[in-house]
């Protein structure tokens, strides 16, 4: 058994014609968001910092918030959404009394969860850029970033929503994961100034560590051979976790 | 034959659900798998359609390894689920399309079939209102022109009409007829003996995942009873006294304190009881043998059989 795109793409229409009939409601707040956060800790706390990372604080805040809104937006998708989908809604059981099979349910969720990851990571970089703080052109490179964020997130969600026998204990992946990875992730503050030397290695564990470093790059204008680091670990965990997630959706699905 | 299965078994776990199960179902009928709740309709439904792989044993539709063949044979029939899969936010022309497009239709071909399907099942009063608000018999009738999406060869029925009031379950009777006699294969499981012996050419009945018998239900009734069943309310004790000087009955149940006699010819226990015990007769309910009958006498449900 291997993937159909035309399949896949039949699953992502699926989540694309129920969000077609909320869309304008759903996308306001993903404007709204970033103009909050760059408000207050941009503004606000910045007023308190002259330099970070040798920038304004704004000018430091602003890419990682972007990698942070497609971690979000793909987070989402693959936890609270497949769930209602795989327990309430039956949408797979339905999928699976026609050609579809299990790798395009997958496929097409992974390519939704992406989608829904580059509109709120979109939203927040046109507020940044309309703001001024993505200098132009070279900031575009976050563009294929925000993407990549969402594969990334959607490929660990997916394994968290597979093995949860509750809706409830989502609580536990969004507090006790996603919001330390939010904090220590190099977003508010450059993590190797603070981390000692021989914790380093935990800092570049941390999955969301990566994008925001790309963006941050993307933003000054600054590659480096570290990036590659970055881009191999986030295309290569994506690809072990989705092998693994091929595995579970599978057993899942036709058991 | 458009379903064949092979001695299959099925187990999750430790727990088995289906038991070395065989059962060829051929082109053009109406085949019923009967059992009650529990007894492995749905398992082995699901592996006829691929979703399930069963532990083992082989299964062939339209002649093709389902396990090799999945998605070629999913193109070629429609599965109505037990409970509705609809997706709720959706119109049922909405849902029409999302399905039409699980089955890669392109437009103008979906544009159409939906369009055709809503004629089909009369759905177009409702065809833009969300499904949420749309009665159980609607939701039914659209769940039913979902699997009819791709002009399928065969049609498989879980429980179809399970929770539908009697007016809906009638319509729906007649729609299964019709496709039947449009030449459809249909496939349909139940746990209601009527609808089994209405609609069905011929019934399996399975019981803790083994088929128990099948045939045509009338065969079957034949097979196992006498054609006439007097049911009436009757301790243990009075049973003797009741039949006694009319020769043993072919078969007896009992189910609780009701008590089922089946012979060939009512009239002469009837006599009988209104000579001796006139009062008995209000509880007294002569009727044909049925699937539920056999159901009774073949799982062990039977107390007691004839001499």
């Amino acid at each position: 058994m291997s993937v159909s795109a035309p399949h896949a793409l039949a699953v992502w229409r699926r989540n694309a014609s129920m969000y077609r009939r909320t869309w304008k409601r759903n996308i306001l707040p993903n404007f709204f968001e970033p103009v909050f956060y760059l408000a207050s800790i941009g503004l606000g706390v910045g007023a308190y910092i002259t330099t970070m990372g040798g920038t304004s604080y704004l000018e430091f805040l602003a890419p990682g918030l972007v990698a942070v809104a497609a971690m979000n937006g793909a987070s989402f998708e693959v936890t609270y959404n497949i769930y209602v989908r795989l327990h309430f809604e039956k949408a797979y059981d339905a999928m699976l009394t026609t050609p579809i099979e299990p790798d395009d349910v997958l496929a097409g969720e992974i390519l939704w969860a992406i989608t829904r990851g580059g509109i709120y990571g979109g939203c927040f970089f046109v507020v940044v850029a309309l703001a001024g703080l993505a200098p132009l052109p070279a900031a575009l490179w976050t563009l294929p970033v925000i993407p990549l964020t969402g594969l990334l997130f959607a490929s660990v969600g997916i394994i968290f929503s597979l093995k949860i026998p509750e809706i409830d204990l989502f609580s536990f992946y969004f507090t006790l994961f996603l919001t330390p990875l939010f904090l220590f992730s190099d977003v508010f503050f450059p993590l190797k100034d603070r981390l000692p030397e021989t914790w380093l290695w935990l800092g570049e564990a941390l999955p969301l560590l990566h994008p925001v470093r790309l963006a941050r790059a993307a933003f000054r204008g600054e590659a480096s051979p570290l990036l590659l680091w970055d881009l191999s670990y986030m295309l290569g965990l994506s690809a072990l976790l989705l092998a693994w997630a091929r595995r579970g959706v599978r057993q899942r699905l036709t058991n | 034959m458009i379903v064949q299965l092979d001695a299959v078994s099925k187990s999750f776990g430790s727990r088995p659900a289906v038991d070395r199960l065989s059962l060829d179902v051929p082109k053009g009928i109406c085949f019923g798998l009967l059992g009650p709740n529990g007894a492995g309709k749905t398992t082995t439904m699901r592996m006829v359609y691929g979703a399930t792989r069963p532990t083992s044993g082989a299964i062939r539709v339209f002649g093709l390894d389902i396990a090799k063949n999945t998605r070629a044979v999913r193109a070629r029939l429609g599965v109505t689920l037990q409970q509705n899969v609809l997706i709720e936010a959706l119109t049922p022309e909405e849902n029409l399309r999302v399905f039409g497009r699980y089955h890669l239709l392109r437009e103008p071909q979906l544009s159409q079939r939906v369009a055709e399907l809503i004629v089909l099942l009369e759905l177009a009063s409702h065809a833009r209102v969300p499904v949420k608000q749309l009665s159980g018999g609607f939701q039914r009738r659209l769940a039913i022109a979902l699997s009819l999406m791709n002009r399928p060869e065969l049609l498989i029925l879980d429980e179809p009409t399970t929770g539908l009031d009697p007016a809906v379950r009638l319509a729906l009777w007649g729609r299964v007829r019709e496709l039947r006699a449009a030449g459809m294969t249909v496939m349909l499981s139940t746990h209601y003996m009527d609808e089994a012996e209405r609609l069905c050419d011929r019934v399996a009945i399975i019981s803790a995942g083994r088929v128990v018998d099948q045939g045509p239900p009338t065969e079957l009734i034949a097979r196992h009873l006498a054609p006439e069943v007097v049911e009436m309310d009757c301790s243990p004790e009075e049973e003797t006294a009741l039949l006694d000087g009319l020769g043993a009955p072919r078969h007896r149940m009992r189910v609780g304190g009701r008590m089922m006699v089946y012979l060939d010819d009512a009239a002469p226990l009837i006599d009988q009881i209104r000579r001796r015990e006139p009062e008995r007769l209000h509880s007294l309910v002569v009727r044909p043998a049925n699937l539920e009958d056999v159901f009774l006498k073949l799982t062990g449900t039977m107390l007691e059989a004839g001499t």
